[in-house]
């Protein structure tokens, strides 16, 4: 068994996120949600991290800040792209300073939908996250290290796509 | 000398335990306090154990090696304090251990781990004249430094300390690193420094200092149940009552204040250490 699932820490990043999705995420720390009761920690320091929480579309400004990010994430490490700005750029899409969603910069492991995503759904989409943390970690030991192949990233966007 | 070696094995295996349920006891009792459920409390355990599995990411190959000789020196001067040894070599063997943590710390060229190592060698100077009143107390009441004596004293040294007790109290909020004085790094997410002295560390290396973290809060409430030690059962039940009503006014406390600034704990708790400690000493000259 992988320890990895039992005690994931988190790194929230705001790309240019509406603010929404961002509340949704803090709301999943407060005594109502309480994510610490599956060892769920919010650090402020990728390098402590094991989920890296995108909001926002990803901008010229800020992709090289959630590149450096996701670099800086000791392996294995997952991506969970919340809200539908940062699955594919949402609203925002069309605006002029916007690649899109958080794919376009880092593979992104799952997708949670919503404007802005429930809770729930966060917390549903970290929990999926988990299950991609434990076999990377799994193929960690076999292999040297890599980051998440696009058709792995591809399988859990559609099934996470299928059951929203 | 076999019971001596004894307490040392005992420490080296059941430190780390005790200190990880202490640990999760208090992400409990604080989650508890803050109205929620909080995680299981096997959770440090499961915490330290993820760290281990994690790669490992490191600024510089010497940032390992002190963090290293910071775990070893922490259990090293468990080591000295169960094994009955000398107070003052266990507390200098201590400050060795947190200039390893802060030379780990300022080995990476990381703006926010050093001035989490600077607000450490703040702290150290902070709580040391303490902890040196703490030694100097059980010697002038017990007539000796080591601990086996003291322990063999048989009078509480409470009743004659009780200023030094509650000095050593304050700076153990220090020593826990819980607020309002916990500047250099935080369990909890204040992130202001990101994660203060400990930015740099990942995996392995991270989970060596919540080891040693473990095994220092053991040995920091042995300190506590020193006082309460008389000779008799009474005395010892008393004594481990004691540290874990310690233990819970301090997540209290850790929970009921915001973060203070260096000046302030650097002014408060070396005003406690004249007034409470020096004067505790004053007055133990003059009675015996
Ligand atoms: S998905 Fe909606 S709520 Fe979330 S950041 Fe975008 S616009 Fe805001």
């Amino acid at each position: 068994m992988s320890y990895v699932t039992k005690s994931p820490w988190v790194i929230h990043y705001d790309g240019s996120s509406c603010n929404g999705c961002d509340i949704e995420v803090l709301a999943c720390l407060t005594p109502m949600y309480d994510v610490e009761r599956f060892g769920i920690i919010n650090t402020g320091n990728p390098k402590h991290a094991d989920v890296f929480l995108v909001t926002g579309a990803i901008n010229e400004q800020n992709k090289g800040v959630v590149q450096q990010i996701y670099d800086q994430m000791p392996e294995p490490k997952v991506v969970v792209a919340v809200g539908i700005c940062a699955t594919s750029g949402g609203i925002f899409k069309e605006c002029y300073n916007i690649l899109g969603g958080t794919d376009t910069v880092i593979p992104v492991d799952v997708y949670v939908p919503g404007c802005a995503a429930r809770p729930e759904a966060i917390i549903d989409g970290v929990v999926k996250g988990l299950s991609v943390l434990a076999e990377k970690k799994a193929a960690m030991g076999k292999k040297p290290v890599e980051t998440a192949p696009a058709a792995e990233a591809a399988a859990t966007e559609t099934e996470m796509k299928e059951e929203a | 000398m076999t019971t001596m070696i004894l307490w040392v094995i005992a420490y080296l295996i059941f430190a780390p335990l005790v200190g990880g349920i202490l640990a999760g006891l208090d992400r409990i009792v604080s989650a508890r306090m803050q109205g929620r459920v909080g995680p299981p409390i096997l959770q440090p355990f499961y915490d330290v154990l993820k760290l281990m599995e994690k790669e490992a990411l490191t600024v510089n190959k010497v940032q390992d090696f002190y963090v290293m000789c910071f775990l070893i020196f922490i259990i090293i001067t468990g080591g000295f304090f169960f094994a009955g040894g000398d107070l003052l070599l266990v507390i200098f063997s201590l400050t060795l251990a947190s200039v390893f943590l802060i030379v780990a710390a300022f080995s990476s060229n990381s703006p926010y781990a050093q001035i989490g190592a600077e607000r450490e060698l703040l702290q150290i100077m902070a709580y040391e004249p303490m902890v040196l009143m703490t030694a100097v107390g059980f010697y002038m009441f017990t007539g000796s430094f080591r601990v086996s004596d003291i322990l063999t004293f048989g009078q509480m040294p409470l009743l004659y300390l009780i200023g030094i007790f509650f000095g050593y109290l304050f700076i153990l909020t220090i020593k826990f690193r819980k607020s309002p004085f916990d500047l250099s790094m935080s369990h909890h997410a204040h992130q202001e420094l990101v994660k203060g002295l400990t930015t740099e560390f990942s995996g392995k290396t991270l989970a060596m200092i919540e080891v040693a973290h473990w095994y220092e809060n053991i040995f920091l409430l042995g300190f506590v149940f020193l006082f309460f030690v008389n000779g008799t059962p009474l005395g010892i039940a008393l004594g481990v009552v004691v540290c874990l009503v310690a233990y819970f006014l301090e997540v209290l406390i850790d929970n009921s204040y915001a973060r203070m600034k260096w000046q302030f704990t650097l002014k408060s708790s070396w005003v406690i250490a004249i007034t409470a400690g020096f004067i505790n000493l004053v007055v133990l000259r003059f009675m015996f």
